[in-house]
């Protein structure tokens, strides 16, 4: 039994808190105003590995696993929600997939690119009329020939406006449901396909999200990912395992308006005395922290169990759900604890709280989190 | 980072349930009904090395670790909430600061006694007039030519009746105001020591909560346990300790009620169907077991860093605050569940939130703990940073 990090992991998140403090810091105010992440940050991350975390060496990545990954996740997340939204997508979503599902052909073709951040990737399931019911999408992948043309609409997609690569989940068999649905891979100048314009989001605003339009979009038998009607079933592994990083970026949320919390209620003076000496903000602050050390675990319990290899679905469900609650709570209470000058946009942490609420909706809602868990303690 | 337990911890979890299971909680709603432990039981607790988990083997004891013995409380309290906070006070409270701060002589006249449950030991730092402040406290020991002669009442102490083991907290030194209370070791059956009221408690109504009456108590020199004047200190230190168990205490009572509300919820039939299938109640069986495990892994991860020798006295107060909160949110959210069935003696339901509600007072109220996270986090701000 071992509750320290191993040493690697832990070297790795001095790193990333480093580069977090001072490359995105000073800047997160200004991206979330006007919903923008530079060019040089992607290439930044690309360089310092960030950006093929999961990803095996042998495809240009750095090979670790989830627990390094949700380590990212916390220390980004730390200063800008919608940085580490960017490299979750990225990593959790698009390249997820395509190291699960993806033939050698592919993986040579795309990895390297992606795992380096010249590429940043996307991933298609949401549509506007299905979110939580994904397996009721209604984009269709009609055979023309060895291939198909995908037609349909996708929806809140992150990375869409600057992804070069996304993994569509696309309907091929219209007779099934779940059986149904295939996943293709997509480039961004491919004919009929179009991205428009980006979500004015309530938060995480630096991360683009936006809807995709597919026209007869043409992919070939080498852009099939996996089984042909596995789509579905790739797609959900990928969300079991990707609701570990976005737990782990709500980590990164919460801690950030804690630690906001605890150096402001050091250094405001009320009633001759820092207000950190009152009970009403001890109280705040122990719940705030209890709260995150409670997430953390979880949310590493998880990681270490998709590292084993072992069925995580309900651990993953857990650590999401509790740490992505948590991370609002934890907002609430910050901008609270900071009183007038919290409710500004002069300090991050009304950006904090308006950062973690989609996290309690994003890869899989809370409300799905539940049906998953209380799947598993019922045997339903 | 493994957060697992090991094989050695799984074998004794599996043994343990399966003495709880056959042994303990069959007779857990007598011994609330009737307010007492009945014959034997001891015995029995005693037999599977359960009053002394963690004493080094040389003592008498099993010689395991901290994780393994928190999984006893757990387990027990799973069972019985009663029997594992007589187990708990015991080993927690009175063996461990015997262990800690006490004499070789010391050590092997209590320990080996206590190991086996031959002698039951308990706490006793509360006054009617000190609970929280426990600085506050007015019992006195005066040092005499041969001793110490200890005048005064304490009250709310677990295991009081069935203790034959004390460990006292006494001001020795009333003037001086950082070292003014001593730790001693008190046998029952000493001339002017006595058990006075018995709490009529909400829950947890086997465990003998217990007045100890000092009137003349006259005791010998070495039965002052550790330095002198370092009674606060070692009284609190102990209760460090003290909260992984009852953070432990609290996960068993809510693995319990979690364990009767899935069984409940997949027979009770409404209509047409398994009350299960209602996300209405599936929303409060999923919070409740994400709740458990969250509460699980702070517990055991505050046991294996005082395993380790590290500082863990802030964690364990946030293991202690957030498992008991949620123990009696859990058990309340059980007897949700039941319905009206769960408002009646005849189901399990009601006794386990009856039980819980203790974890939030004793050892250390949730102020208090909240009052330890607080200081951390604003003279340790790093303390968040570090995992």
């Amino acid at each position: 039994m071992e509750y320290d990090l191993p040493e690697e992991i832990a070297a790795l998140r001095d790193v990333v808190r480093r580069f977090a403090a001072e490359r995105i810091r000073p800047h997160a105010r200004d991206w979330d105003r006007d919903q923008t992440l530079p060019e040089e940050l992607v290439t930044e991350l690309g360089q310092l590995g960030l950006m093929g975390i999961l990803t095996p060496e042998d495809y240009g990545g750095v090979g670790l696993g989830y627990l390094a990954n949700a380590v990212v996740m916390e220390e980004l997340a730390r200063q800008d929600g919608g940085v580490a939204l960017l490299v979750a997508a990225h990593n959790g979503l698009c390249l997820a997939h395509l190291n699960l599902a993806a033939n050698t052909e592919q993986k040579q073709k795309y990895l390297p690119k992606l795992a380096s951040g010249e590429w940043v990737g996307g991933w298609g399931l949401t549509e506007p009329n299905c979110g939580s019911d994904a397996a009721a999408l209604q984009t269709r992948a009609e055979k023309d020939g060895d291939g198909w043309r995908l037609t349909g609409h996708k929806m809140f997609i992150t990375n869409g406006a600057r992804a070069q690569v996304f993994v569509i989940m696309a309907r091929t068999d219209p007779e099934q449901r779940t059986k149904g649905i295939s996943a293709f891979i997509v480039e961004r100048d491919d004919e009929g396909f179009s991205v428009a314009a980006k979500e004015d989001k309530m938060g995480i605003r630096s991360s683009d999200t936006t809807p995709l339009d597919l026209d007869n979009v043409y992919c070939g038998p080498e852009d099939l990912v996996g089984e042909l009607n596995g789509g579905f079933v790739d797609a959900m592994r990928v969300l079991e395992r990707g609701r570990v990083g976005i737990g782990a970026l709500s980590l990164g949320l919460a801690r950030g308006s804690l630690e906001e919390s605890i150096a402001y209620a050091n250094q405001r003076i009320a009633f001759g005395k820092p207000i950190a000496a009152q009970q009403a903000i001890q109280m705040a602050m122990a719940d705030m922290a209890v709260d995150l050390g409670a997430a953390r675990l979880l949310i590493h319990d998880a990681a270490q169990s998709l590292d084993r290899g072992e069925d995580a679905r309900l651990k993953a469900s857990m650590g999401k759900l509790f740490a992505t609650e948590a991370a609002t709570r934890a907002g609430l209470k910050a901008i609270q604890i900071h009183g007038g000058y919290g409710y500004t946009k002069e300090l991050p942490v009304e950006r904090y709280m308006r950062d973690a609420k989609l996290m309690e909706i994003g890869e899989g809602s809370s409300e799905v989190q539940r049906i998953v868990i209380a799947r598993g303690l019922l045997n339903h | 980072m493994d957060f697992r337990l090991t094989d050695d911890q799984r074998q004794l979890r599996d043994a343990l349930r399966d003495f709880c299971d056959n042994e303990i909680a069959p007779l857990a709603a007598q011994r609330d009904e009737t307010g007492g432990f009945e014959e034997g039981l001891v015995e029995k607790l005693g037999e599977m090395g359960l009053f002394g988990t963690y004493i080094p083997e040389e003592y008498g004891g099993t010689g395991l670790d901290l994780v393994s013995y928190e999984m006893t409380v757990e387990e027990l309290s799973r069972a019985c909430a009663a029997t594992g906070i007589l187990v708990s006070a015991h080993h927690s409270l009175c063996v461990d600061p015997i262990l800690t701060y006490g004499s070789e002589e010391q050590k092997h006249e209590y320990l080996p006694k206590l190991a086996t449950g031959e002698w039951i030991g308990c706490y006793s730092l509360t006054e009617a007039g000190s609970g929280s402040d426990a600085g506050a406290a007015r019992c006195a020991a005066v040092e005499t030519d041969d001793g110490w002669l200890i005048n005064g009442t304490k009250n709310f102490v677990t295991n009081g009746n069935d203790a034959h083991v004390v460990v006292l907290f006494a001001v020795t030194d009333p003037d001086d105001p950082r070292r003014h209370m001593s730790a001693f070791i008190i046998e029952k059956g000493t001339p002017g020591f006595s058990v006075g009221k018995l709490e009529k408690k909400l829950g947890i109504r086997a465990s003998s909560t217990a007045e100890l009456v000092f009137e003349d108590c006259h005791v010998p020199r070495d039965a002052l346990l550790g330095e002198r004047g370092k009674g606060l200190h070692i009284g609190l230190a102990t209760l460090d300790g003290g909260r992984l168990g009852v953070a432990a205490q609290g996960v068993g009572i809510a693995q319990a009620a979690l364990d009767c509300s899935i069984e409940y919820a997949n027979t009770r039939v409404q209509f047409g169907r398994a009350i299960g299938k209602f996300q209405a109640i599936q929303w409060k069986l999923a919070d409740m077991a994400t709740a458990i495990e969250a509460a699980r892994l702070l517990t055991y991860r505050g046991a294996w860093l005082k395993q380790n020798g590290r500082p863990f006295s802030a964690e364990a107060a946030m293991a202690k605050l957030f498992s008991s909160e949620m123990s009696n949110r859990v058990t309340d959210a059980a007897i949700q569940v039941y319905g009206g069935y769960g408002y009646c003696a005849d189901y399990p339901v009601e006794r386990l939130m009856r039980d819980a509600r203790i974890t939030e007072l004793y050892e250390g109220t949730s102020e208090i703990q909240r009052i330890v996270i607080g200081r951390q986090l604003t003279k340790d701000p790093e303390w968040v940073t570090r995992d």
